[in-house]
C-alpha cells in the first residue's frame, strides 16, 4: 500500500501545472461553497431563532383545533399536571404560558384593534427577553395591574407612561368584557406588524379580563436540542393525549419556512453549477493522466502488475487531488467564517427592511457548524468518485499490446 | 529439456477485409541458457512472435508452453502473475517508470513478488552494479542517458529471477558504444546466471553476439541456426 501511495503521489507531480490548476479549482469551489453555505445556514438559524425564540417557541401546545380556529373559547386549563408533563421532557428548556386574543383598544376618541397577550412576566422574560424591548417605562412585575404597549401602537393612541388604556372584547363563553389599565412601559418590536398591534399584561389580569380563570390559549416551549424537535413533539403528544395539539415551529411559521426553502434552493443550485464545472475539471485531469500513461500502464501490466493495482494507484491520485482541494478550501475558509460568526455582516437598505418585517435582525449571520465542512467534503468526494468511474474502466480494459505500440 | 515450446503458433489479424498472417504456423523450442536472436525485416512477425511467447498477445491458434505450463490457456490475472514470476522484458524504448529512481524501478517487480526490503536492496544493488550503474541508483530515468536507461531496464528484467528474458529491439535507440556495453552486460549475465535471452532484432551488432539466429519472414521461420 505504501508503494502505491508513493507512486500515486509522485505521479501527481509529474504535471505540476495541471495538478495545481485542478486542486486550485477544487479549493475555490470548496472555499466558496463553505462560505456560502455557512452564511445561508447561519442566517437561517438566526432567522429561526429570532422569530421562534422571540415568540412562538420551537413547540406550542394548544387545545386541539386552536391553531386552525383561534378563539378565546378554545382554551385549556393551566394546572400542575400539564406543567409536570412539559417539564418531564428532557428536551424542554423553558416554557411560557400565554392567553391571547384580540381586543379593541381605546384612548380618548382613538380606537384600534390590538392583540392582547397575557403572560407570566418572569417566565416570559426568561423565554423571550421581553424586558430588553422596553424603550420607555418599566417591565411588568408579577402582580402588575398595568400593561406594556408596542411603540407604534402607543404613538397611534398617543399614549405615555401612566396613561390609561381601555380594552373592549368578547371574553370566554361569549361574555362581553371591558376594563382599563395603566401603561407601565412602551416596547419596541422590529416587526412593524407586532409594533403596531401588541399589548402585554400579566396572565392573571388577562385571564380575569377575558373571564377565562386559570386558562391558556398556548404554552410555548424552547428546547435544548433543536435537532430533536420532532422527537420531542411526538413525546409530548403521546404524553398529553388527544385533548391537546402539539405543533412544531415549522408548521406555525409556514411563510418563514417557505422563504428559507426558496432561498436555500437558489443557493444549492448555484453551488451545484459550481460543482458540475469542477467535476468536469477533475474528470479531464484524470482522463488525461490515464490516457498519457497508457503505455506506462501497459509496461507495468507486462511486468506483472495486476490491473486492479493500477486502478488503486489511479484512485489514490484522484483522491490526493480531491483531498488537497477540500483540505485547503476548508482551512482557508475557516478563519473567515469564524470572524463573521463573531461579527455578522450588518445589512442596510431594502434588504434590511424586508428582514425587519419578518421580525429578524437584519444581519448575515455565519454558522461554524462542522457539518458544513463535512458536507462539502463529502460532496466533492462523491463527485470525484463519479468522475473517476470512466477513467478506471479505461484502466481495467487496457489493452497491453495496443498501448505498448501507442 | 526445453523451457519454451512454441507449437504451430498462428496470429492472424482480420481488422480489414484482407487477412494478415503476422505469424503463420511457427514451431520453436528454447533451452535454458540460450542467447538467441529472432531476426527479420520489418513486418516479418518477429515482435508479434515475441509478444506471444511473452503472453502479451494471444495466438489465433497454437500453443506456447513455458516450463510445462500452457500459457495460451491461462486467464488474464493468472497470466499476469505468471509473467511476473517467469518472464523478464526489455523494451525498445526502455519504458522505465519515470517517477521512480533506477533503484525503485529495479525493485518494482520484487515488491510485487512480496520480497523483503533487505532482499530487494541486495538484489537491486547487485544488479545495478553488474550493469555498471551502482553509482546511479537514486537517479530518475530523465537523469540517465538512453544506454543507461536500457541497462536499468535489463537489471529490472533480471530482478525477479525470471526463467528467460524477452528483449524487443533492445538496441534500436542506442548508439554503438552503448549497444556494445549493453550486449556485453547481457552476455555476461547470460553466462553468470544462466538466463535465457531471446531478442527480436535487425541490428547486426546483436546478431553478431547471438549464439542462435532464427530468421523469420512473412510470419514463418525460414532459418534457425546455432553458432558454435
Amino acid at each position: 500500500m505504501k508503494n502505491y501511495i508513493k507512486l500515486s503521489w509522485r505521479n501527481l507531480w509529474r504535471n505540476k501545472r495541471r495538478t495545481i490548476i485542478t486542486t486550485s479549482s477544487i479549493f475555490f469551489a470548496v472555499f466558496l461553497a463553505i462560505l456560502m453555505r455557512s452564511m445561508q445556514i447561519g442566517s437561517y438559524a438566526k432567522m429561526i431563532s429570532d422569530v421562534v425564540e422571540f415568540y412562538t417557541g420551537y413547540i406550542q401546545i394548544h387545545e386541539n383545533g386552536y391553531w386552525n380556529n383561534k378563539s378565546i373559547n378554545r382554551t385549556f386549563e393551566y394546572n400542575d399536571t400539564i406543567i409536570d408533563k412539559i417539564k418531564s421532557n428532557k428536551n424542554t428548556k423553558l416554557f411560557a404560558p400565554r392567553l391571547e386574543s384580540f381586543a379593541l383598544a381605546s384612548v380618548g376618541d382613538i380606537t384600534k384593534g390590538v392583540m392582547l397577550i397575557g403572560t407570566e412576566p418572569e417566565m416570559e422574560n426568561k423565554f423571550s427577553k421581553l424586558s430588553k424591548r422596553v424603550v420607555t417605562g418599566k417591565y411588568l412585575t408579577p402582580n402588575d395591574k398595568g400593561v406594556l404597549v408596542a411603540e407604534d401602537l402607543a404613538d397611534y393612541l398617543k399614549l405615555n407612561i401612566n396613561d390609561t388604556i381601555v380594552f373592549l372584547s368578547q371574553g370566554y363563553h361569549g361574555y362581553t368584557t371591558a376594563d382599563q389599565f395603566p401603561v407601565r412601559g412602551i416596547i419596541h418590536f422590529p416587526s412593524p406588524d407586532l409594533n403596531s398591534t401588541t399589548v402585554y399584561m400579566t396572565l392573571k389580569n388577562c385571564q380575569y379580563f377575558y373571564s377565562a380563570e386559570n386558562r391558556l390559549t398556548s404554552i410555548s416551549i424552547l428546547v435544548n436540542n433543536t435537532r430533536k424537535i420532532n422527537k420531542t413533539k411526538k413525546e409530548l403528544s403521546n404524553l398529553l393525549g388527544d385533548k391537546y395539539e402539539v405543533i412544531p415551529w415549522n408548521k406555525m411559521l409556514v411563510e418563514l419556512v417557505q422563504g428559507i426553502q426558496s432561498d436555500n434552493a437558489g443557493g444549492l443550485i448555484w453551488i451545484g453549477i459550481l460543482y458540475i464545472i469542477i467535476t468536469f475539471g477533475i474528470f479531464s485531469t484524470i482522463i488525461m493522466g490515464v490516457v498519457e500513461r497508457k503505455k506506462e500502464f501497459a509496461v507495468m501490466v507486462a511486468l506483472g502488475t495486476q490491473k486492479a493495482r493500477l486502478v488503486i494507484v489511479t484512485i489514490f491520485e484522484t483522491f490526493f487531488i480531491c483531498l488537497i482541494g477540500i483540505f485547503t478550501g476548508s482551512i482557508f475558509s475557516l478563519p473567515i467564517i469564524y470572524y463573521y460568526f463573531n461579527n455578522p455582516i450588518k445589512l442596510t437598505g431594502e434588504a434590511a427592511q424586508a428582514m425587519v418585517k419578518w421580525g429578524v435582525e437584519p444581519v448575515f449571520a455565519f454558522s461554524i457548524d462542522p457539518n458544513i465542512f463535512v458536507n462539502q467534503g463529502l460532496v466533492v468526494i462523491l463527485l470525484t468518485s463519479i468522475a473517476t468511474i470512466y477513467p478506471l474502466i479505461m484502466v481495467k480494459n487496457l489493452s497491453v499490446i495496443k498501448s505498448l505500440h501507442n | 529439456m526445453s523451457i519454451i515450446e512454441v507449437r504451430n503458433v498462428k496470429k492472424i489479424y482480420k481488422e480489414t477485409e484482407v487477412e494478415v498472417k503476422a505469424v503463420n504456423g511457427i514451431d520453436l523450442s528454447f533451452e535454458q541458457g540460450e542467447f538467441a536472436a529472432i531476426v527479420g525485416p520489418s513486418g516479418s512477425g518477429k515482435t508479434t512472435l515475441l509478444n506471444i511467447i511473452g503472453g502479451l498477445d494471444d495466438a489465433t491458434s497454437g500453443e506456447v508452453i513455458i516450463d510445462g505450463v500452457n500459457i495460451s490457456k491461462l486467464k488474464s490475472k493468472k497470466l499476469i502473475d505468471f509473467r511476473m514470476r517467469n518472464i523478464g522484458f526489455v523494451f525498445q524504448s526502455y519504458n522505465l517508470i519515470p517517477v521512480l529512481t533506477a533503484k525503485e524501478n529495479v525493485e518494482f517487480i520484487m515488491q510485487l513478488q512480496g520480497k523483503s526490503k533487505k532482499e530487494r536492496f541486495e538484489r537491486t544493488k547487485e544488479l545495478l552494479t553488474s550493469v555498471g550503474l551502482g553509482d546511479r541508483m537514486n537517479s530518475r530515468p530523465n537523469k540517465l542517458s538512453g544506454g543507461q536507461q536500457q541497462r536499468v531496464a535489463v537489471a529490472r528484467a533480471l530482478a525477479s529471477k525470471p526463467k528467460f528474458i524477452l528483449a524487443d529491439e533492445p538496441t534500436a535507440n542506442l548508439d554503438s558504444k552503448s549497444t556494445e556495453k549493453l550486449l556485453d552486460i547481457m552476455k555476461q549475465l547470460n553466462k553468470d546466471e544462466n538466463i535465457t535471452f531471446i531478442f527480436s532484432t535487425h541490428d547486426a551488432r546483436v546478431v553478431n553476439k547471438a549464439r542462435r539466429i532464427i530468421s523469420v519472414e512473412d510470419g514463418k521461420v525460414v532459418d534457425d541456426k546455432k553458432i558454435l
